[in-house]
């Protein structure tokens, strides 16, 4: 009945030691290679037959390419279109990671802060190390507003720091939180049904209530967990423009 | 204070943080609501930015949820 149970991490079989340390093949890493297997499955095969009128799965696999490539479009410029395969890897990954997480007594991978801030430090540094490459020093021009009064400058520049350097806790944070708060909302709502089935007849009619809002918080959850996944995405566009072209 | 009062009674007021997160999601709702009835048709364009604007917002709230979840079962 413990609703913080269910992100219990399970050690299945120890693969190899670094050090002192077991790194053991866990059932996130098992859920993540499911996610893995069905979006490569899902892709492959959907674009394999390439009809020029095409199917049911090609049309999936076409608008999923379409509505991730018009989004980095509009938010990073056709310069954006280069880091397609990173969006869009982040995209599925996180859909499908969510998705799974909502079928019953499955895991859920984005539920654990390690595995948010793992993605997220990897839009962070992507961000900093092509700025820099490619931009070399002018890259700081993102920090220098252009037509800020000389006075408040610093100021200015203080408060852009610190909100780049805030990016990855926000980016790993919100998605971690809503998949952690919703999973164990639907627990604790789950929870009442139970309890009250137990006191009887009355509990039942009772129970009918905790079991519906369930029902309803259920289909919240699937569009959290979709919308988040487009948020991650959205903001890695953004993230990324930041870097192709700095200077506001 | 018995420290398991105190816990409570933390992740109680941590909840007040929602309530933030609330008036945040009422004035972008209501605020695509007054556009859309002036302009109906620029309103399915829109649509987007009205889900992403749903979603950072809501996350603030779901923040000050996460902790008084988490001083509740994992502290």
């Amino acid at each position: 009945m413990d609703p913080i149970h269910q992100f219990e991490i399970k050690n299945f079989f120890p693969v190899f030691r670094i050090g002192g340390t077991e790194i053991a093949f866990t059932n996130s890493a098992l859920f993540m290679l499911i996610a893995l297997l069905l979006i490569s499955l899902l892709m492959i095969g959907a674009t394999r037959s390439r009809a020029l009128v095409p199917g049911r799965m090609q049309m999936l696999a076409e608008m999923s390419y379409e509505f991730v490539a018009s989004t980095l479009r509009s938010s990073a410029g056709p310069e954006g279109m280069k880091f397609f395969p990173l969006v869009f890897s982040l995209f599925i990954f996180i859909l499908a990671v969510n998705l799974i997480g909502m079928i019953p007594y499955a895991f859920t991978v984005t539920s654990h802060i390690i595995i948010t801030v793992s993605l997220a430090l990897l839009v962070f540094l992507t961000v900093v190390i092509y700025g820099f490459s490619k931009h070399g020093l002018h890259f700081f021009k993102l920090f220098v507003p252009s037509g800020v009064p000389i006075y408040i400058l610093p100021l200015v520049t203080f408060i852009e720091v610190l909100s780049f350097l805030s990016r990855p806790v926000s980016h790993s944070v919100r998605l971690f939180a809503n998949m952690l708060a919703g999973h164990i909302t639907l627990k604790v709502f789950g929870g009442f049904v139970v309890m009250l089935g137990s006191l009887g007849f009355l509990g039942w009619l009772g129970a009918v209530l905790p079991l519906g809002l369930t029902v309803a918080l259920t289909a919240l959850e699937l569009l959290v967990a979709f919308l988040q996944a487009y948020v991650f995405a959205i903001l890695t566009c953004i993230y990324l423009n930041d870097a192709i072209h700095p200077g506001h | 204070m018995d420290p398991m009062a105190a816990k409570y009674i933390g992740a109680g007021i941590a909840c007040i943080g929602m309530g933030g997160a609330g008036v945040g999601v009422g004035t972008i709702f209501g605020n695509y609501l007054a556009a859309a009835i002036r302009n109906p048709s620029a309103a399915q364009g829109q649509f987007g930015n009205l889900l992403f604007g749903f979603a950072v917002t809501e996350a603030l709230g779901i923040f000050s949820l996460v902790i008084a979840f988490l001083l509740l079962y994992a502290v």
